[in-house]
């Protein structure tokens, strides 16, 4: 099956976070805690209502994401850019998805 | 420019206590999400892909020296050092954080701003032509009835709970620069024959999914009806337009199914029992709230013609700047300035904390104190002396804000796109850069002359890609962008939806395609003086098919 990450937004401040393998909500997809199996989607599932109910975060989603050379990448772009940010140099100091981890093309 | 009263002052002031409450009860958890989203969209908060978005109302888009340097602090404090400016006239802000948002209100509101009615099911910021009570073609400056339709729909309780969003835009030229056509009413000031001002009245105009011209259900509105008259047409509109559906919500639907005779019919017998009570405008309120509006007093300054010449021949870049970012103003020796938002290769509509601050400079210096922000997401200083011209370029070129491209192929509208909005499918704003790039010649582009390209990563068209002389559609395909194209499209006095051109195309291929539609209209036209728009309405699509597919034209994806 189809790999998932449990992801959302931080009730406080919005910016996008995945849950780990710890239970914590961290800013990195790449830290996420793949779900590989039915019952750890169930789980996942599961902790992200938990999440809503207790107020941490909002817009919770499971997605699926593939793994290349040890990098998780969404599967949708959407997904793709919510992980690594606009994809285009928008405040100075800023370039986009142009760096290593380009992974939206 | 219009000034906060006491109301004004207490009511903007006590909301956002009332949302500092709401917000803190949110954080706390005495409030749950599904309660709170209304409330958060009541006070122009949104939840986008990366963060919050707070979306800041500019009312008919013209604010003070003093406004813009708030919108430049609050960039600076509370987000990344940027905003973007919008179709609606607007102000976002990408990346606020939820418990930043009611001080920032508090800013707001120290320099007579809000956010409110900028998301829901309400009549949103009330838009107007950006060159107002200054154009040398205007009858008179709409922005004060603008104004009254603000202060009589602001927390309106019988319209506050519509069955879809709501816009208004109002134009005082026969030239339309607001795009009236496509509003749910569009209201075209003007004079009857015997000079008294009234409005034409437009109802049902729209984009999104379903793309409708307004219909015009009056040829001439008298001025002191105008509250009762758009009390009509909300009231038919609350009463029967749908609400079963949200994609059949919008009065262009109602219109549509209705048909403008008979829903014109129905605005008539409401407005007969409207007519003559306490919605009818007293001449005096009007003319109270006109004089908020007065034009500067604009001292000659003809010395500026022989300025002007001198520094042109000097200096290309200036004359080509003029050319294309300056138009006439009412007084000979003043111009309305257009400051571009679309550097080439850059982002449309974003400007960053420090080119606001210049702005508001700019205008407080040498532009009465006043700015305009247009629906094409460009900056105008509308009083700006010829004899002034030189230090004011000056200082836009040092600011990165000097482009001369109004009205050219690369002053594209692009929506947030992909990039930020969590309802799009596609980018947007990287497709605006790559054609920009590709056209960033100043030669090239005058030598094509006026066209208009308009960007949507989505249905919805915030982008407003369908009166796009050239419009792009991002849609989602087998999980990839692919760009739709349509032609044609326009939205001026003559309104047109543009026409779905073939089959669609992938990112890296879309501005091929638009070079390759470039190329037929300048191997088509008649001469220089055809504009695209001209040509397309004279050939029709077929050539441009038949240069983007070959003979035999494809189907729409």
């Amino acid at each position: 099956m189809v790999s998932k990450v449990l992801t959302a937004n931080r009730l406080a401040d919005g910016i996008s976070v995945w849950l780990d393998a710890s239970g914590n909500w961290v800013e990195s997809l790449q830290e996420a805690f793949i779900a590989r199996h039915a019952e750890a989607v169930a789980a996942l599932e599961a902790t992200g209502k938990a999440a809503f109910a207790d107020n941490k975060v909002v817009d919770v989603n499971v997605v699926d994401v593939e793994e290349v050379d040890g990098i998780l990448r969404p599967l949708r772009m959407r997904e793709r850019i919510r992980a690594e940010g606009p994809s285009i140099a928008y405040a100075p100091g800023y370039h986009g998805l142009a760096g290593p981890k380009n992974f939206a093309a | 420019m219009y000034r906060y009263d006491e109301f004004d002052h207490a009511f903007v002031s006590a909301r956002v206590e009332q949302f500092r409450d709401q917000v803190q009860r949110r954080l706390s958890g005495e409030l749950a999400e599904d309660a709170f989203k209304p409330l958060r969209l009541m006070n122009g908060v949104y939840l986008q892909l990366h963060a919050y978005m707070l979306r800041v109302a500019i009312p008919y888009g013209t604010l003070s020296s003093r406004q813009m340097r708030m919108l430049a602090h609050i960039a600076r404090k509370y987000d990344r050092g940027y905003g973007h400016f919008t179709t609606r006239q607007n102000i976002q802000y990408n990346w606020p954080r939820l418990s930043d948002t009611p001080d920032i209100l508090k800013d707001l509101a120290s320099v007579e701003m809000h956010a409110l009615q900028t998301s829901g099911n309400c009549i949103r910021n009330v838009t107007a032509d950006h060159f107002a009570g200054a154009a040398a073609d205007e009858v008179a400056d709409p922005r004060p009835y603008a104004e009254i339709l603000r202060q009589w729909s602001s927390v309106h309780p019988e319209f506050s709970f519509l069955p879809r969003k709501f816009k208004i835009a109002v134009t005082g030229a026969e030239r339309d620069r607001a795009a009236i056509q496509v509003h749910d009413i569009g209201l075209h000031l003007k004079k009857d024959d015997n000079g008294k001002l009234g409005f034409a009245v437009y109802v049902g105009g729209g984009q999104g999914r379903t793309p409708m011209i307004a219909k015009k259900i009056r040829d001439f509105l008298p001025e002191e009806d105008l509250l009762s008259y758009t009390t009509a047409i909300m009231r038919v509109y609350n009463l029967h337009g749908r609400r079963d559906n949200k994609y059949k919500a919008r009065i262009k639907i109602l219109v549509h199914e209705t048909g403008a005779e008979e829903l014109a019919r129905q605005v008539e017998v409401e407005f007969a029992s409207l007519k003559d009570t306490e919605l009818k405008l007293p001449d005096a309120d009007i003319q109270a709230i006109a004089s908020y509006f007065a034009p500067p007093a604009l001292p000659n300054r003809a010395e500026g013609w022989g300025n002007l010449a001198r520094w042109k021949k000097a200096d290309d870049g200036f004359a080509q700047w003029v050319h294309q970012n300056v138009q006439p103003h009412k007084h000979p020796d003043y111009g309305m300035v257009t400051i571009s938002l679309k550097p080439i290769g850059g982002i449309p509509g974003d400007a960053t904390d420090s080119q606001m601050d210049v702005v508001a400079d700019i205008a407080e210096e040498y532009a009465f104190d006043e700015i305009r922000v247009s629906h094409e997401q460009n900056l105008i200083l509308p009083h700006v002396a010829l004899a002034d011209l030189e230090p004011v370029y000056r200082a836009l070129v040092a600011a990165g804000l000097a482009t001369a491209n109004a009205g050219l192929i690369t002053d594209i509208i692009a929506c947030p796109g992909l990039d930020y909005c969590a309802l799009a499918n596609a980018r947007s704003i990287p497709v605006a850069q790559e054609i920009s790039n590709r056209f960033g010649s100043f030669e090239r582009q005058a030598e094509i002359g006026e066209l208009k390209i308009k960007i949507s990563g989505c249905i919805n068209a915030c982008g407003h890609h369908h009166v796009g002389h050239i419009g792009l559609l991002g849609v989602e395909k087998k999980g990839a962008e692919l760009y739709q194209i349509t032609l044609g499209g326009s939205g001026d006095e003559n309104t047109s939806i543009g026409e779905i051109i073939g089959r669609g195309f992938e990112p890296e291929k879309v501005t091929d395609a638009v070079e390759t539609i470039v190329d037929t209209y300048l191997g088509l036209r008649r001469d220089k003086s055809e504009t695209f728009l001209e040509a397309y309405r004279r050939v029709g699509p077929q050539p441009f098919k038949d240069a983007l597919y070959g003979g035999g034209a494809q189907e729409a994806a």
